[in-house]
């Protein structure tokens, strides 16, 4: 085996592919060569690192230097000093790497420190692209374990004792869901997983297929073995390009391993798996739209019950999780069911992986214990909210979820805790929100995806949520009346109980959610016709203060003339032909138009 | 010339892919999806073979079709252009820049013109107002627009 005695890490995820890893990747290559160290430091190109507001990111070990923000004309100084003398680029390393001029590893930096990585364990640390890679770091070895140590039901017990719950937002106790699937009669079963992940601001099942995809086959056939399926099924959203590839490249190496196929480790045991696409349709993130959609139909919810665990694809019984469920089953049968529920709340064992953004320091994937509070995570991990502003409330959940306020920043977040506030956990989107943000227009904005995204089967989601969009528009045009508040109210309870699926029974949440802690601002914008986040356009008005110097910018850049005055006097804003673009404020070097 | 897409080789190709997923279980999504890379989209005829060939009948095909975003029914062009129709590019003459592009590039709002080169979209305000009218091709934003400037960036593609 050769030797490194530097590993050079490189982000391969979807974020710094973005932002040029690629070119950087090429520069180390030939910089190694150019300084004869190619067979000295090793290049991997990782899957995500998490800390995506840092990108590109680069780690250099055994220092594990953290490096962000690289660009290719860097890779020359990270290589002559750092990697041919020995000297870190403290300029280069991530800000809050260097400490009273300490550096300080990847791991001892805030947005780490506090994270538990399980589902995450290998992302940014291995290359997705290399089998053996995962192989070293315990991969297959509990597949090797379930095949030839352990009953079926074993497994079974096992997942039920961790008290693993499904990651994609029910929360769903997972080893039921396996018992159900093995109980369930049938000549043929299958074992699915939903990579559909199409909530706005979540990317950890992208991540986890990027970055550690074998992971993810691995549990499959685990999942297999146990409930007595020989097939699966990968439904990936045709949006994460990256994502099908890598899953496409680990499928392949594992076949030839023969760890997918027949007869794996010789035991008899067969198992084969398939990558289905996604075709842009949102509700097929629903599991039995997704089932629909695997069989090659419109993506449309089908009543439940039956559950795809009695009737599921073809008919059959199937068992469908999601990613980063899967993700957490090769280290439950590894390190046992009691590690697995010594971790987390009483209902919510283990972690959970979050996408943080908005409003945020640290944009990035993180993964917490269940249990650790959102100020923790908000303000701590992610390092508070930028430009001095006050936190207004974190969204959770997505167009499913709804949002929480200060008031109870100290929550430990679990499944039960977050549904109790009116959110939920959803898929892990964490959308952090500051003074600026108008509720109003939040819940706006999801009733505008949702109705987009309704697949039109069911009446209440189809036309209700339209009807809601309606006036929600109304109220945020300053046209709206009291009345429509409570009709937002009743139409939103009505559509909860009615709707045929998921999507339509958790549409109308982010509405009532901020009903429910900012009423205040609804009526604001109904009775006073303001918006007290200054967001709406239409509720606003620009104004010129005594600050102007009359230097003309504005009117200059105004396209429809609205502004006038002479040059050194005070200009004004004509509010009848103003269209409230918001030119002229970033023009102005006084800062002396406001909107109110 | 208009780009020929009902051509022999596509669909020698479509056949290729017809028969690599014939009696896999569910093969009509995975068809689609390489369907339309070789044709550029779904065309009628398109759908025809593949409803003959896996037995499933046109309407189903074109419902599948229709009900995902991802597949579409007529090409896009290589560059899509979009002309920002938010009111602040509108009163600054977007209007006159889409009828200008529709004259230069042969093209519809909403379609693809014959050569499959360009396709015309009127957004929605894209948050550009200083740089009103504004119009972007693919990635590429051209800002502080006047309709003589048109053919030029035309020109470019």
């Amino acid at each position: 085996m050769e030797l490194f005695r530097s590993h050079v890490l490189i982000c391969g995820g979807t974020g710094c592919t973005s932002s040029g890893s690629i070119s950087i990747e090429d520069a180390f290559k030939e910089e190694l060569a150019k300084h004869n160290i190619a067979n000295e430091v090793k290049l991997v190109r990782t899957g995500c690192f998490g800390l995506c507001e840092a990108g590109p990111i680069v780690i250099v070990y055994p220092e594990g230097a953290f490096y962000s923000r690289i660009e290719a004309k860097d890779v020359q100084r990270i290589t002559e000093e750092h990697l041919l003398k020995g000297r870190i680029v403290t300029d280069l390393l991530f800000k809050e790497a260097v400490v009273e001029d300490q550096v300080r590893s990847i791991n001892e930096v805030d947005f780490y420190k506090k994270q538990q990585r399980v589902a995450l364990r290998l992302c940014g640390v291995i290359n997705p692209e290399d089998i053996t890679e995962y192989i070293a770091f315990d991969g297959y070895k509990a597949l090797g374990k379930v095949l030839t140590e352990m009953s079926r039901e074993d497994v079974i017990e096992a997942i039920k004792k961790s008290g693993l719950r499904g990651r994609g937002g029910g929360g769903f106790p997972t080893g039921l869901k396996w018992e159900f699937t093995y109980r369930a009669q049938g000549d043929q079963k299958y074992v699915a997983c939903n990579a559909d992940e199409g909530d706005p601001g979540a990317f950890m099942d992208r991540s986890v297929l990027e970055g550690d995809p074998h992971s993810v086959i691995e549990a499959m056939a685990i999942a297999g073995y146990a409930v007595g399926a020989n097939q699966g099924y990968v439904y990936v959203r045709a949006e994460y390009p990256i994502a099908v590839n890598r899953l496409q490249i680990a499928i392949e190496q594992a076949k030839e391993y023969g760890l997918l196929g027949k007869n794996i480790f010789g035991t008899g045991f067969d198992f084969d798996l398939e990558i289905r696409l996604g075709a842009g349709a949102f509700v097929c993130g629903e599991e039995t739209a997704l089932l629909n959609s695997i069989e090659g139909k419109r993506g449309m919810p089908r009543p439940r019950p039956p559950f795809p665990a009695i009737k599921g694809l073809w008919e059959k019984p199937t068992l469908l999780n999601n990613v980063e469920t899967y993700a957490n089953i090769p280290q439950i049968i590894l390190n046992g069911a009691e590690w697995f529920a010594g971790i987390g709340t009483e209902k919510s064992k283990g972690t959970k992986v979050f996408a943080l953004g908005g409003k945020i320091n640290n944009t990035g994937l993180l993964e917490i214990p269940m249990g650790t509070t959102l100020r923790e995570v908000i303000f701590e991990i992610g390092g508070g909210i930028p430009g001095g502003k006050a936190f207004k409330a974190v969204q959770t959940g997505g167009p499913s979820g709804g949002c929480i306020t200060a008031d109870y920043l100290d929550t430990p977040i679990d499944y039960d805790n977050l549904i109790a506030l009116g959110s939920m956990m959803g898929s892990g989107g964490m959308i952090v929100m500051d003074e600026d943000n108008c509720m109003v227009d939040i819940a706006r904005f999801f009733l505008d995806f949702t109705v987009d995204e309704s697949c039109g089967k069911c009446p209440p989601c189809r036309i209700g949520t339209k009807r809601m969009l309606e006036i929600l528009d109304k109220i945020t045009e300053g046209k709206g009346e009291l009345e429509d508040i409570d009709k937002l109210e009743r139409l939103a309870e009505n559509i909860k109980a009615s709707s045929l699926c998921g999507l339509g029974q958790t549409a109308p949440n982010p509405v009532l959610s901020t009903l429910k802690y900012f009423r205040d601002e609804y009526e604001a914008h109904v009775v006073e016709k303001r918006c007290p986040a200054g967001v709406c356009q239409e509720l606003l008005t620009y104004h010129i203060t005594d600050a102007c110097k009359g230097c003309t910018l504005c009117t200059k850049a105004c396209p429809v003339n609205a502004i006038s005055g002479e040059r050194k006097e005070l200009h004004t804003i004509n509010t009848e032909t103003c269209i409230k673009c918001g030119a002229c404020v970033d023009k102005c070097p006084f800062k002396a138009i406001i909107r109110k | 010339m208009p780009k020929e897409i009902l051509t022999k080789e596509n669909f020698q190709k479509l056949e290729v892919v017809i028969e690599k997923n014939k009696g896999k279980k569910g093969a009509l999504m995975p068809v689609l999806h390489e369907g339309q890379k070789i044709f550029g989209c779904l065309p009628l005829e398109a759908q025809k073979r593949i409803s003959e060939a896996l037995n499933i009948p046109l309407a189903e095909i074109y419902g599948v079709i229709t009900f995902y975003s991802q597949f579409t029914l007529e090409p896009k062009g290589d560059y899509t252009i979009g002309v920002c129709m938010g009111t602040a590019c509108y009163v600054k003459g977007a209007q006159k820049i889409i009828d200008r592009i529709k004259k230069e590039a042969n093209v519809e709002v909403g379609a693809t013109s014959p050569d499959g080169k360009f396709s015309l979209e009127a957004t929605r305000c894209i948050g550009a107002c200083g740089l009103a009218p504004v119009l972007t091709v693919n990635e590429d934003v051209y800002g502080r627009l006047v309709e003589a400037d048109v053919p030029g960036i035309i020109a470019k593609y």
